[in-house]
């Protein structure tokens, strides 16, 4: 089994290398909007801090949905997902594999890159940590999501917009606390509560997720 | 062996078959035929455990596919309509890959399963670049890489070249006299006369 899971995700973080076009898509989004707001809020430094983790939250969501779409399609077209489902081992195994060579090619960048996007909205270091982190723990569950949304489009041939409508609801508690916690930390108060609800969405979509994404494969794709 | 008993199977409320029944033993070739919308497809994708059929059952050494899948799909390979080929990756990536990823006991190398198809040169060619018929030459060496009792093949000439389609044609004889089995569709005939084939012909009115 772990051999799969291993083969899988190479194969997959082989491809992300290959078509590294593609995936520089979110991060490029991710930066040039955040970047835009930065310009469009003019010389007003006090409205740049209070809209800023708001503004780097909904850039980061957004930019996560970009790359879900062909996530389990690409797959299904060229065959290689049909090969997936006659592989003796599960699954649901290894459809982790797959959503977590996605978090590390989409997600990890967006963490990378936030601290720098922080700063520049004048968010100080405590708040702009603190927004790291939560971005840190929301992209996983936005990878699971997602990858639960695109496998149940994956026979669709243009499914974005019901991808985004599939998902987008599921994403909104994380975005609600993630933006909580930010507040919180930004007015000095203790953030412990907000990360922990996070990190429990996190444990929560990792439990749950692998197994509706393998169901709603098998269902939707073996057909 | 592979049991089929009174398979019926539609798709989306037109009946493709009905009551179906046949074995496939070692050594044995079912050929299945039939004009095109016939099942043929549907029916590979049964026997591969894909699909679940309406009705009826489908026996792997006597015990229903559904209640062991894992130990059957190691006993097969399925070479399905779709390459299951990664267009970024060369021929050689891409067997590696579904040598590891189908888990089935390993057989040939990689390069030496190519080498058998004709396509040793293509080995280190991203697949986006090859031909049908070069694409599907690589497909078939994914029989060659697992020691798969059992292929599934659905239309393997389909883009083939003369040569290509005898070595294959060799390919199954060799299987089948190493006590393997065969269900493919094709509308050519097999050319594997010295074992006992038998035809299926579905959409034929009785």
């Amino acid at each position: 089994m772990s051999g799969t899971f291993i083969a899988l995700l190479q194969r997959d973080l082989l491809l992300v290398f290959r078509n590294s076009g593609e995936i520089a898509t979110p991060v490029i989004f991710f930066v040039v909007t955040v970047t835009l707001f930065s310009f469009a809020a003019g010389r007003d430094m006090y409205m740049l801090s209070a809209i800023g983790p708001g503004v780097v939250w909904v850039a980061a969501l957004l930019s996560a949905m970009l790359s879900l779409d062909g996530i389990f399609r690409n797959d299904y077209e060229d065959g290689t997902l049909e090969q997936m489902l006659l592989a003796p081992s599960a699954l649901s195994a290894q459809v982790l594999a797959k959503v977590l060579a996605h978090w590390l090619a989409t997600g990890l960048p967006l963490i990378a890159i936030s601290p720098i996007l922080g700063i520049l909205m004048n968010l100080d270091l405590t708040t702009t940590s603190v927004l790291v982190v939560t971005i840190a723990l929301s992209t996983p569950v936005f990878s699971l999501v997602g990858a639960f949304g695109a496998a149940l489009v994956v026979t669709q041939k243009k499914a974005g917009i019901l991808l985004s409508l599939l998902t987008l609801p599921l994403c909104i508690p994380v975005l609600v606390f993630s933006i909580l916690g930010v507040m919180a930390a930004a007015s000095g108060q203790p953030v412990f509560g907000h990360l922990s609800l996070l990190g429990a969405f996190f444990v929560f979509s990792l439990t749950i997720a692998p197994f509706a994404i393998a169901g709603s494969l098998r269902l939707l794709a073996g057909d | 062996m592979l049991e089929v008993t009174n398979i019926t199977a539609a798709r989306s409320e037109y009946r493709l078959f009905q009551g179906l029944s046949f074995q496939v033993r070692p050594r044995q070739i079912v050929h299945v035929r039939g004009p095109n919308g016939a099942g043929k497809t549907t029916l590979l994708r049964l026997l591969c455990g894909l699909v679940r059929p309406d009705d009826g059952q489908i026996l792997w050494d006597g015990i229903p596919i559904s209640e062991r899948l894992p130990e059957f799909f190691r006993a097969l390979v399925y070479i399905g309509h779709e390459n299951g080929m990664k267009a970024d990756l060369t021929a050689r990536e891409n067997l590696h890959f579904a040598q590891r990823v189908t888990g089935a006991p390993a057989g040939l190398d990689p390069l030496r399963a190519l080498e058998t198809l004709g396509a040793r040169a293509l080995a280190d060619i991203p697949c986006r670049f090859l031909s049908a018929g070069q694409k599907r030459r690589v497909t078939l060496a994914r029989l060659l890489t697992s020691n798969a009792r059992l292929w599934l093949l659905d239309e393997p000439f389909a883009a083939l070249d003369e040569s290509a389609r005898a070595v294959v044609s060799d390919l199954v004889a060799e299987h089948m006299q190493s006590g393997g089995m065969c269900v493919a569709t094709s509308h050519q005939p097999l050319d594997c006369e010295q074992f006992e084939a038998r035809e299926i012909n579905l959409g034929a009115k009785s």
